[in-house]
């Protein structure tokens, strides 16, 4: 079963960090990935730069509107992503307990679904 | 049906429903299935018992004609959507492939527990679950304890199944490194649903005893099959206190405090089996915040009165649970403590140190002990004027109540 594993933390929290400090976090990054990649369960993932370098496209009424940043204002910003393959959830929650920014921020584990051509289930989950 | 098949079926009902159940859950996968598989189970014993007997394993055969009335039902499901074909195929499979009284029930009972209980559940939704399930409390009874409608709850209900399956929260027992966590999430579920039961968080009854004895149930279950120390320190903590319970309610529902209560109305068989499961959880070294809290109530429960308290040992425990688990409650607690220790005005320094730093200032009882503390050194302005606050602050009816005539004792100003 595959589950996203979102990162999130304070940003303004880690830009206080020293180059070193920072290099440190990405090493241990680099690591996880290989971790999770020999015991098979990574299936793609990714850092992603700041929110200030985030734009958020919306289509109303066939249009497309553009706008700066990220939709919500919220204390800890979305800072990079795992889909992972897991057994369950508890393994799911193991794994994320293993990505190192959790230390400073949260991860939040969602199962995927599967996109179907009919027979989705209604109610707020249609990607 | 005679009526002795009757009562044992009744019986049977009533203990083993429950083991059932969560074996018939891991079989099935299904929460929904399972429920329903095990009604079926009870009916057909209720038609085929009294023609060939009672099974020599009456649970073996519930669960066992549980899982051939599911894969019926999967197989009437599957003439209209055949997703169910595989399903009913494999459990046919695994049917013929295990025998029954190879189960493991009572682990199953443990991993029902877990599940219920499981972390990324909302806490309203462990404890309505934890009810429904593993007490087998209808949705109307468990509505009905925490004053919410039965709409409300059985929504609550089947929205922490459908993450249950969605999330595939799986039906286990947690591995070790797992399990601390998670057992810390069981017996606070169990915590709360006899604090819920004990001290009403709002309305006019200050206990309501069905929850309170649910609360000690699951306790009980859970020492049975997990007997950790802290599952053991919290059996302890709840018999202590649910021991107190005749002494610490009035005739016309007020509450009445430790100092004031009749001491001869505490369960002294119920003291005593609390107090050995404390020194059993000390033991071990290896206890935590419960035990902690238990040790202080079997303090209490040994005393003979007030006075009579081993004061010191109570404020040696405080520090000990501040030091695990550091809360402004706890501090509060303690303050209490040291001004039964060491006099009032021991006491008032530290319980405004706390109200000083911001914390515990809309707490009824903050207000409450530093009021109690003036009045026992006779500052009844002070104490008038705290009682008042502790008034406004207060939520249930039989602690304002007690407030008012505490503050009309005091006199007019």
């Amino acid at each position: 079963m595959k589950y996203l594993a979102l990162v999130y933390y304070d940003e303004k929290l880690m830009e206080t960090k020293s180059q070193e400090e920072w290099d440190t976090l990405n090493q241990e990054c680099i690591a996880c990935v290989e971790d999770l990649n020999r015991s098979g369960h990574y299936i793609t993932g990714s850092p992603l730069l700041p929110t200030s370098s985030a734009t958020t496209v919306r289509v109303r009424d066939s249009r497309v509107t553009v706008t700066d940043g990220p939709f919500a204002e919220t204390k800890e910003q979305l800072a990079g992503f795992y889909m992972l393959e897991a057994k369950d959830l508890n393994q799911a929650i193991s794994l994320a307990g293993k990505i190192p920014p959790a230390r400073y921020g949260s991860v939040e584990v969602r199962p995927a679904r599967e996109l179907m051509a009919t027979g989705n289930e209604a109610g707020g989950n249609a990607g | 049906m005679n009526l002795a098949h009757q009562a044992r079926l009744d019986q049977l009902y009533q203990t083993e429903s429950r083991r059932v159940l969560a074996t018939l859950i891991r079989l099935l996968g299904d929460f929904d299935l399972a429920e329903e598989a095990m009604h079926e189970a009870f009916a057909a014993a209720l038609t085929q018992w009294p023609v060939d007997g009672i099974p020599d394993n009456p649970c073996a055969w519930l669960v066992s004609a549980g899982r051939f009335k599911a894969i019926d039902q999967l197989r009437r499901k599957a003439r209209f959507d055949v997703s169910y074909e595989d399903v009913a195929e494999r459990l046919q499979t695994e049917l013929t492939a295990e025998e029954p009284e190879a189960l493991g029930i009572e682990d199953d009972r443990l991993r029902l527990i877990f599940t219920c209980c499981h972390p990324s559940l909302a806490r309203e939704a462990q404890l309505a679950l934890t009810l429904r399930e593993v007490c087998g409390l209808t949705t109307e009874e468990i509505a009905r304890a925490f004053l919410t409608s039965t709409p409300t709850l059985a929504q609550r209900i089947v929205r922490a199944k459908a993450k249950i399956r969605d999330a595939n929260i799986p039906y286990e027992i947690p591995d070790l490194n797992q399990l601390p966590e998670r057992l810390e999430s069981v017996l606070q579920v169990i915590y709360l649903i006899f604090n819920e039961g004990y001290s009403a968080s709002a309305g006019d009854s200050l206990i309501r005893q069905d929850l309170t004895a649910e609360g000690i149930r699951l306790g009980r279950l859970l020492c049975e099959l997990l007997p950790e120390p802290e599952a053991v320190g919290l059996l302890a903590l709840l018999l202590l206190q649910d021991a107190r319970r005749a002494a610490r309610v009035s005739a016309d529902g007020d509450l009445i405090l430790l100092e004031q209560q009749d001491r001869s109305l505490w369960d002294r068989h119920q003291i005593n089996e609390g107090c050995n499961l404390v020194l059993g959880a000390l033991a071990s070294r290896r206890f935590g915040v419960y035990t902690l809290q238990a040790a202080i109530a079997a303090v209490h429960a040994e005393a003979a009165s007030m006075e009579a308290t081993d004061w010191p040992q109570i404020v040696g425990l405080y520090d000990a649970l501040l030091a695990l688990a550091p809360s402004p409650v706890i501090e509060l607690n303690r303050a209490v403590a040291v001004a039964m220790r060491d006099g009032p005005e021991a006491g008032l320094p530290l319980i405004d140190a706390l109200l000083d730093r911001g914390v515990l200032t809309e707490y009824h009882l903050a207000h409450a002990a530093r009021a109690d503390l003036y009045r026992r050194l006779g500052q009844k302005d002070a104490a008038r004027a705290a009682y008042r606050r502790a008034l406004e602050l207060a939520q249930q009816g039989p602690e304002q109540r007690f407030l008012a005539r505490r503050l009309a004792e005091m006199g007019a100003s």
